[in-house]
C-alpha cells in the first residue's frame, strides 16, 4: 500500500479510500422478492404434481369403507396394508386370481431380454456409424431415423402377420424381438451421437495400435460409455415396462404383461370397485420406472447431456 | 525429385480427393533412414493428411507407400511398422499408463515378460517410470505426452509420425519437449516424420524440412537453406519471425548492372546471385529484418535513411518499423539501441542475403 499511498496527490490521504464505500462480497437477502417468487412457484408446482401421488398413497391404505366417506385427501384413519396384498397376490383378472405378481414376472421376462438385447445392438450399430464410415452409412443411418417418424399403428398388423408366419405371436421373445426392434432408431441415434463425441484420435490411436473393429470397442469404447449406457437403459427399462400396446397386441393372457394385467383389474366392470386395490396395483406397477429414476437420476442427466446434445 | 538409395519411407505420385476437393496432388518424397523430416504449412495444407495416409489411417486416392522398401499402400496401420504420436496424446483414459504402453503390444500377443521388458526401457528413456500406474487424468501435459510417444516407442517401430505433438502444450513446456524430443531421435536414430505449423519447431527439429501449400511440397531442403534461400515468396514469408520484409518494385539494368527500383529507392543487385539470367519487370525485394544493419554508418552496398514509426521491444530485442519506399519495413536490433518513435535512422544492407521473387508467380529470380 505504501508504493501506491506515494503517488496520491498531497492531502488526500489514503484513509478516505480505504474507510469507505462497500467491501467484499455483496450481501444477499434470502426474503428478497426475486427469492420470493423464485421458490414460491417452485413449491406451488411441485406440490401440484405431488397431489396425485398422495391421493393414490393415501387412498391404497384405507379400507373400503373409509373410501366411502369420500374425503379423498385425509390421511387413513385406520393404515391397512390389505390393498397391496392384494393387488399382488389374489386380485383376479379374467379367471386367474393370483393378482399382479404374474404380470410382474411376465414383464420382467419380458424387459430384462429386451433392454439387454437392444442395447447391445443399437451401441455397435452406432459405434460402426460413428467411427467406421463404411459405404452408404449415411443413407443407412437415415433410413433407421426415418423409421423412428413411422407411427406404431401402421406397423402393428403386419408384424402380427410375421409372427404368426415365424411361430413366435403369442410368445414372450416375439414381445421381446419387437421391443428391441423398435428400440433401434432412438437408441442407434443416442449411441452414434455419444461416440462421434469421443476424440477421434483415441480411435486413430487404437488402430495404429492394431487393434480391430471389436477390439476398439470392447477394449476402448465400452469402457468410456458408462454415462450412455446408463442412460439406454433408463429408456428402454421405462419405456418397455410401461408398455401396453405392444404388450395387449402380441401376448395371450398368461403371458401378459404388468400394465396389461393392471388395466384389466382397474377395469374390470363386475363386483365391487376396490379403489384401495386399485391405487395399490397402479403404485406397484409404476415403482420399477420409479426406483430406476431415484437410483440413476445424476448418471442419467450426465448421459444425456453427453449424448444426445451434438448432432 | 532425385530419388535416394533405400529410403525409410517413399511417396510416390500420393494423390488423395474428397470428392471433388483435392488436398493432396501427386505428391512425391523420400525420407531417408534415421532423418527427421518435418511437414510444415499453415492448417489446411494437407501436411495432416499425408502424415495420415502415411500411417494408413486415410485410404488415399492414387499414388504408392513404401516403408522400408515395402509397399503398404493397403496395409493395415498396425502392419506398417509405424508408431504414431497424437496431438491430444489420445491416451485411453480408462487406462493406467502402464496399460496404455501396453495395450498395442497385448492386442499382438506379446508375451507377457517381454511386454515388461520393453515397457521398462520406454519408461526409462522417457523417465515416466514413477507414473506408471497413474491414469492419465493424473498427468500433466507434458507428461501425457511423454505417454504418448512411449506408446509408439515400445511397438518397436520403424518410423515415428509426430501428428503436432505438441501443440496443445503451453510455450514452456514445448520448448522443454522439443529438446526432448530432439535427444531421442539422436539416441534412437529412427526415421521420424512430424507435422507441424511451428516454424521453431520446424527449425530446430529437422534434418530437413518440407514446406507445403495447398497439397503440394513448395520446398524440400535443410532448414538453413529454406531459411536462406527460400524458393518462393509463400516460403519466404511463412519462415521467420517477425516476418521477412518485401517491397514491390521493378528490375532494372543501367550502366551493365542490374537495381531493384521502387520509387526513390535504388538497390544495386552486384552482390546478388541470380538464379537465372534475370529480365526487366516488376519483381519482389525480399529481406529479413535481422539482415538489416541498424545505424552502423557506411561500408554497405546499400545505405538508406528512413523515420522510426513505431518501436516493438520483444524483451532480447527490438523490432522498429520504417518507411522505405513508402512500404513498411521492419529492422530488429538490439534492446539497447532502441531507437524513439519519429527518429531518423539509417539503415544499411547486402543484397546477398537478400530474395528477389518474380511479382507475379512468386518464384525466386
Amino acid at each position: 500500500m505504501a508504493d501506491h499511498a506515494v503517488s496520491l496527490p498531497a492531502g488526500t490521504g489514503s484513509i478516505g479510500l480505504e474507510a469507505s464505500g462497500p467491501r467484499g462480497p455483496k450481501p444477499r437477502h434470502v426474503f428478497s422478492r426475486r427469492n420470493i417468487f423464485l421458490y414460491g412457484t417452485l413449491i406451488v408446482v411441485a406440490l401440484y404434481y405431488l397431489l396425485p401421488l398422495y391421493v393414490m398413497v393415501v387412498t391404497s391404505l384405507k379400507g373400503m369403507p373409509e373410501i366411502r366417506l369420500g374425503n379423498i385427501f385425509s390421511p387413513p384413519l385406520e393404515i391397512t396394508f390389505e390393498p397391496w396384498v392384494k393387488a399382488w397376490s389374489s386380485a383376479c383378472t379374467g379367471l386367474n386370481c393370483d393378482g399382479l405378481s404374474r404380470g410382474f414376472w411376465n414383464s420382467v421376462r419380458i424387459t430384462v431380454p429386451s433392454v439387454i438385447l437392444s442395447i447391445a445392438i443399437a451401441s455397435v450399430n452406432g459405434y460402426a456409424l460413428a467411427n467406421w464410415r463404411f459405404k452408404g452409412a449415411d443413407t443407412f443411418f437415415v433410413i433407421l431415423i426415418v423409421g423412428a417418424f413411422i407411427p406404431y399403428q401402421v406397423m402393428i398388423y403386419p408384424i402380427v402377420i410375421i409372427l404368426r408366419e415365424v411361430g413366435l405371436y403369442g410368445s414372450l421373445s416375439g414381445l421381446v424381438i419387437v421391443h428391441s426392434i423398435f428400440g433401434m432408431p432412438i437408441l442407434t441415434l443416442l449411441f452414434r451421437n455419444y461416440f462421434s463425441s469421443m476424440p477421434e484420435e483415441l480411435f486413430r490411436a487404437a488402430r495404429v495400435d492394431g487393434a480391430g473393429f471389436w477390439g476398439i470397442y470392447f477394449r476402448i469404447m465400452l469402457p468410456m460409455s458408462l454415462p450412455i449406457f446408463v442412460v439406454a437403459i433408463i429408456l428402454q427399462v421405462t419405456g418397455i415396462w410401461n408398455d401396453f400396446l405392444f404388450g395387449v397386441v402380441y401376448t395371450r393372457p398368461d403371458t401378459y404383461p404388468m400394465t396389461v394385467q393392471l388395466n384389466n383389474i382397474v377395469n374390470s366392470v363386475q363386483g365391487v370397485k376396490e379403489y384401495n386395490v386399485n391405487m395399490a396395483a397402479t403404485i406397484l406397477t409404476g415403482l420399477v420406472p420409479l426406483v430406476v429414476y431415484f437410483v440413476s437420476g445424476k448418471l442419467f442427466v450426465r448421459g444425456i447431456a453427453a449424448g444426445a446434445v451434438k448432432g | 525429385m532425385t530419388r535416394m538409395e533405400n529410403p525409410s519411407v517413399s511417396i510416390r505420385d500420393l494423390s488423395l480427393n474428397f470428392g471433388a476437393i483435392s488436398v493432396l496432388e501427386t505428391l512425391n518424397i523420400d525420407v531417408a533412414e534415421g532423418e527427421f523430416i518435418v511437414l510444415l504449412g499453415p492448417s489446411g495444407c494437407g501436411k495432416s493428411t499425408l502424415l495420415n495416409c502415411i500411417a494408413g489411417l486415410l485410404d488415399v486416392s492414387d499414388g504408392r507407400i513404401f516403408i522400408k522398401g515395402k509397399n503398404v499402400t493397403w496395409e493395415e496401420p498396425k502392419d506398417r511398422g509405424i508408431g504414431m504420436v497424437f496431438q491430444s496424446y489420445a491416451l485411453y483414459p480408462q487406462m493406467t499408463v502402464e496399460k496404455n504402453l501396453s495395450f498395442g503390444l497385448r492386442v499382438a500377443g506379446i508375451a507377457k515378460d517381454e511386454i515388461a521388458k520393453r515397457i521398462a526401457r520406454a519408461a526409462e528413456i522417457l523417465q515416466i517410470e514413477p507414473l506408471l500406474q497413474r491414469k492419465p487424468s493424473a498427468l500433466s501435459g507434458g507428461q501425457r505426452q511423454r505417454v504418448a510417444i512411449g506408446r509408439a516407442l515400445v511397438r518397436d517401430v520403424d518410423v515415428f509420425l509426430f501428428d503436432e505433438p505438441l501443440s496443445n502444450l503451453d510455450a514452456k513446456l514445448r520448448a522443454e519437449l522439443r529438446v526432448e524430443i530432439k535427444l531421442l531421435h539422436s539416441k534412437l536414430q529412427n526415421t521420424m516424420i512430424y507435422v507441424t505449423h511451428d516454424q521453431i519447431e520446424a527449425m530446430t527439429l529437422a534434418d530437413r524440412i518440407a514446406v507445403m501449400k495447398g497439397g503440394v511440397i513448395q520446398q524440400l531442403d535443410a532448414p538453413q537453406t529454406i531459411y536462406n534461400r527460400p524458393v518462393n515468396r509463400f516460403v519466404a514469408g511463412f519462415l521467420g519471425s517477425p516476418a521477412m520484409n518485401f517491397l514491390d518494385g521493378r528490375l532494372e539494368k543501367d550502366d551493365g548492372s542490374w537495381h531493384f527500383v521502387a520509387e526513390d529507392v535504388r538497390i544495386p543487385l552486384a552482390t546478388y546471385a541470380f538464379e537465372k539470367e534475370p529480365v526487366p519487370g516488376a519483381a519482389v525485394f525480399g529481406i529479413r529484418p535481422e539482415h538489416v544493419a541498424f545505424n552502423s554508418g557506411a561500408g554497405w552496398p546499400f545505405t538508406a535513411m528512413s523515420n522510426v514509426v513505431v518501436v516493438e521491444p520483444m524483451g532480447s530485442d527490438t523490432l522498429v518499423w520504417l518507411k522505405l519506399a513508402n512500404q513498411n519495413f521492419t529492422v530488429r536490433v538490439t534492446s539497447e539501441r532502441t531507437p524513439n518513435n519519429a527518429d531518423a535512422v539509417s539503415i544499411g544492407f547486402d543484397p546477398m542475403r537478400a530474395s528477389l521473387f518474380d511479382a507475379t508467380t512468386g518464384t525466386r529470380l
